[in-house]
């Protein structure tokens, strides 16, 4: 049964809705197929506006790993603006895809890549415009099943009741695996109908189906356990871990939008994982170990994604891009490459170290020196050594004055507020940090010349981290100390002056912490914002904490909790957290002598170069480092000048 | 430098990339089919590129033109193929020629415009062109940069006739739908087919049932006789001459 294109009744309201090209697809990169010449079919969505959505590295890699399959079609969508939201219901126009304008509805699985817990509610919104239920429980052979994945599907209990399964970790190899279940299932009939297509997801004991566990709570509110209902799935479920980054190198051909988008370049992962081991880092724990890809993969992939896309900008992702073995040939190779091309090369890395900057150097020297961006994370050498950011208060001036010394007229500085065992003399300090900073920077730059920005967002403790145990702190706190802080960047006129200060409130973050570390009970919290209106949780000017408050107030009473019992409260080494029975490989042991350490305020090593300190993942992931160096060089480039055009 | 104009197009669901998302696609356009394209000089460098005046987001296009500066001497039909094909379908490059004297502005005066009112009788919509076309003047508002504003639909249009749906391969499948075609005279400010489509409701309460479909079919110099003269013209006459 072929499916139809609801464009035609789409197109009718596009021309009232703001931004109407966010809707049509037709980017380079997009792959439309017939819908009967396919046997599994994906619809593939980030939950957040196309603008932020597009660029997604995840979806974009899944969107063409699967595609590549020639009986598997894949087509994406993303979160609908409420104008046309409200359109789409007044004229019964369901959740589409952009490729082909398919409803959600009509694929074999609705998958949502969730990096943040702030697109729960838009979820609920796109699979209400789907005409799929919002609860799993209500679905029927004939619904898609609907799949987390992402960081946020380490601990997906808030969302347990609204999805059928999610994959942790890596999705390679995951969708290709889940895509063979399916067509075995679809030629078999579809036997059992959907229990047992998913118990056959479950039984591959790295998919997790929520359906099939069961929470027990004890009197006061804590999780007594949580237990398998039937004999043939696991207790726990694993996470998946793409190893030999240069057997996977995509995207090899990325979408390049028509619509603005946040990023518009070509993005490469130069590595996944990370062993720093800050503590407050998700990413950093639950993607270990670090697996590089090689020097000349990257040179490889944005050679070939450049010529593909017509970007002129690259981005070398990563979480600490500083620290791939061979990064700095790979930065001087490549800025060499495109000399004379007008291309820029980017790094996201905030390491504070002096080798940074001669990284920068490298990147911007075809271009200006606009500006750096630093992450110390915490403002006193005390509260980093309770995160595990290892960098000292000298150290961290002099790569800043270095900085301005090259010529940087402009440098930003990340830090958090609310973490554990904070006072307000560790916020404080980062004023004095700021201060010394343009002090110095002047000296060195020669000019007055000089800006620094301090950008500032409340600490959220997320689970499978050594921080899964700590308190939050409350929004009035956080507010308080961030106010203390402008004031006393303040208090010095003329260095206040050439300090920006940027910062986020306290009151999302505390809603951000309930929905990283809740459980099955916060599912009902989610429905009651979005029946509310709750959309778009990410955007400020949509965002409303009072909504969440009193959703938390109606909902949590009958279970005998609130949103502080969720947020503020230090959980016990004995406490059974919602997500034990997922498995990120860390140990929890390990992790709990991690938190022990953090309070006493002892630092950790890097596993690349030291000795493996038995966090617990390799040995029971079967997983390994994956570092060079090669030893390989980027060659220079034969420049093609001849017009390309098709044969 | 080597100077060379195009004309292209904005095509179905395509039409509604704004000017912004067309002029951010054919830079990077120019980078995949490598264009020797001329930067202009400074500290920030901007390829050369200058557009005539742009259909509006959500209006198709058969005859959009802008100018573009080369480096290197190139082929206008290799470079034709060459962008068409670095570009997505829908955004469609139709023809290219270099650069005579004079400049694109100073050869484009009127526009064609063809408007689809699905959902709406023929007879209808020919009633209103008429009552359209009898009155001396038909004021209509419009949000500008300055803020709201009145002025005049009906002084610019040259032609504007409602074509029977007969002539027209619609694709409405059975549901009636009208036609305007339009020609109107680029004046300040600019009246453009919504504006139009303003003034029949003012002057004979035309409310169209659905979001009309407007598309440019021409834009270039007015004729005595009321036709549009496609600007490249001019430029391939000049071509000839000189011999290529
Ligand atoms: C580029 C980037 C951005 C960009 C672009 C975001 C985008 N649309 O992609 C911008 C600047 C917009 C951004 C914003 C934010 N980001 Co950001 N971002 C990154 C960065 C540097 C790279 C992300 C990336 O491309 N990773 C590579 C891809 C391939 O990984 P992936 O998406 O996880 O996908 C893989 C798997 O997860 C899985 N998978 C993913 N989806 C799905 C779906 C299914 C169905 C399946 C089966 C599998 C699957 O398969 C993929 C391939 O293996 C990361 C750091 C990092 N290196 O990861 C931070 C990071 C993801 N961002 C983060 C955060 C916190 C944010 C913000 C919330 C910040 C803020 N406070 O505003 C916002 C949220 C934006 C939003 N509303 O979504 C955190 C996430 C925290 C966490 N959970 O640990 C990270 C990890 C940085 C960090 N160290 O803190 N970000
Ligand atoms: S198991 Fe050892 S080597 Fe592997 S990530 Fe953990 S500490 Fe590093």
């Amino acid at each position: 049964m072929s499916v139809s294109s609801v464009f035609p009744q789409l197109e009718q309201l596009l021309p009232r809705v703001s931004k109407p090209i966010q809707y049509v697809g037709g980017e380079l990169g997009a792959v439309v197929k017939d819908w009967d010449d396919t046997v599994v079919r994906w619809a593939l969505m980030y939950p957040d506006a196309y603008e932020v959505g597009l660029p997604n590295q995840g979806v974009q890699i899944l969107y063409e790993v699967l595609n590549e399959q020639p009986d598997v079609l894949a087509e994406r969508s993303y979160a609908i603006w409420p104008d046309l939201e409200a359109l789409m219901k007044e004229h019964g126009v369901p959740q589409f895809t952009v490729d082909a304008h398919r409803p959600v509805k009509a694929f074999d699985v609705f998958g949502i890549s969730f990096a943040t817990e702030l697109g729960y509610t838009n979820l609920l919104s796109a699979l209400d415009l789907a005409q799929i239920p919002l609860n799993s429980a209500d679905r029927t052979v004939e619904h898609p099943i609907v799949l987390a994945g992402g960081h946020a599907s380490f601990n997906p209990e808030p969302i347990a009741d609204f999805i059928d399964a999610a994959v942790l970790g890596d999705g390679e190899e995951a969708v290709l695996e889940i895509t063979g279940i399916i067509r075995d299932w679809k030629a078999e009939g579809c036997p059992g109908g959907r229990d047992e297509l998913l118990l056959r997801l479950a039984r591959t004991e790295s998919i997790y189906v929520p359906r099939f566990y069961d929470v027990d709570y004890l009197d006061d509110g804590r999780i007594q356990r949580v237990v398998p209902n039937r004999p043939d799935v696991p207790f726990r479920v694993a996470k998946r871990t793409t190893m030999d980054l240069d057997a996977w190198p995509y995207p090899k051909k990325p979408l390049v939008p028509l619509a603005e988008t946040v990023h518009e370049r070509y993005a490469v992962e130069i590595f996944r994982g990370c062993t720093r081991g800050c503590r407050f880092c998700q990413a950093g724990m639950i993607t270990r170990p670090v697996r590089e890809r090689s020097i000349t993969t990257v040179g490889q992939m944005v050679r070939e994604g450049l010529e593909f896309s017509g970007f002129n900008e690259v981005g070398l992702l990563s979480l600490s891009s500083a620290d791939h073995s061979e990064i700095g040939d790979m930065c001087s190779g490549l800025a060499q490459q495109y000399a004379d091309e007008n291309v820029s090369l980017s790094l996201p890395s905030t390491r504070v170290d002096a080798f940074n900057i001669d990284l920068a150097q490298e990147l911007s020297r075809n271009g200006r020196r606009t500006g750096l961006t630093f992450a110390p994370e915490g403002g006193s050498e005390r509260i980093r050594k309770v995160i595990n950011k290892m960098v000292t208060e000298e150290d961290l001036i002099r790569t800043v004055v270095t900085a301005y010394g090259n010529g940087w007229r402009q440098v930003k500085l990340y830090f958090m507020c609310g973490l554990p065992t904070e006072t307000d003399e560790d916020v404080l300090e980062i004023a004095h940090m700021a201060h010394e900073v343009i002090r110095a920077g002047r000296e060195a730059a020669g000019t007055k010349d000089i800006r620094c920005t301090v950008s500032i967002g409340g600490f959220v403790p997320k689970p499978h981290t050594p921080f899964q145990w700590a308190p939050m702190e409350r929004p009035e706190v956080i507010d308080a100390r961030l106010k203390m802080l402008k004031n006393e960047i303040n208090s010095d006129r003329s260095l206040g002056r050439a300090i920006g200060f940027r910062y986020h409130d306290g009151e999302p973050s505390l809603i951000e912490g309930l929905l990283s570390r809740g459980d099955r009970r916060i599912g009902q919290v989610i429905r009651r914002v979005w029946e509310k209106g709750g959309r778009f949780d990410g955007w400020s000017e949509h965002f409303s904490y009072s909504r969440w408050v009193e959703a938390c107030d109606e909902v949590l009473p009958q279970f005998g909790v609130d949103l502080d019992w969720f947020t503020v409260r230090e959980r016990e080494e004995q406490e059974v957290l919602p997500w034990d029975h997922l498995d990120s490989g860390l140990d929890k042991d390990w992790l709990w002598q991690d938190w022990q350490d953090s309070v006493g305020e002892f630092e950790q090593d890097d596993c690349r170069w030291t000795p493996c300190f038995d966090c617990g993942v390799c040995p029971s992931m079967d997983t390994e480092i994956q570092i060079g160096p090669t030893g390989k060089k980027l060659l220079p480039l034969t420049p093609v000048n001849n017009l390309r055009v098709p044969a | 430098m080597q100077r060379i104009r195009l004309r292209y197009a904005k095509r179905g669901p395509l039409r509604f990339t704004s000017h912004r998302d067309f002029a951010r696609a054919f830079e990077r356009a120019l980078r995949r089919a490598r264009v020797p394209i001329a930067f202009s000089q400074g500290f920030t460098p901007h390829p050369k590129i200058s557009y005539a005046s742009a259909a509006p987001t959500g209006v198709g296009s058969e005859a959009e033109y802008l100018e573009i500066g080369l480096q290197a001497v190139t082929d206008p039909d290799q470079l034709r193929l060459a962008l068409d094909a670095a570009l997505s379908p829908g955004l469609d490059i139709l023809d290219a020629v270099v650069a005579g004297e004079g400049s694109l502005a100073d050869r484009i005066d009127a526009s064609y415009w063809r408007i689809e009112l699905p959902d709406v009788e023929p007879a209808l919509a020919s009633k209103a062109v008429t009552a359209f076309l009898d009155s001396p003047e038909v004021l209509v508002e419009r949000m500008t940069k300055q803020g709201r504003r009145s002025f005049d639909a009906r002084g610019a249009v040259v032609r504007c006739t409602a074509v029977g749906e007969a002539d027209l391969p619609s694709g409405a499948m059975g549901v009636p739908c009208a036609i305007i075609d339009l020609v109107v005279r680029q004046v300040q400010p600019a009246v453009r087919p919504d504006d139009v489509l303003s003034g029949l409701r003012v002057v004979a309460g035309l409310e169209p049932p659905v979001p009309p479909r407007v598309t440019r079919l021409a834009q270039g110099t007015l004729t005595a006789q009321g036709e549009i003269v496609d600007p490249l013209d001019t430029d391939r006459g000049d071509v000839g001459i000189g011999g290529r």
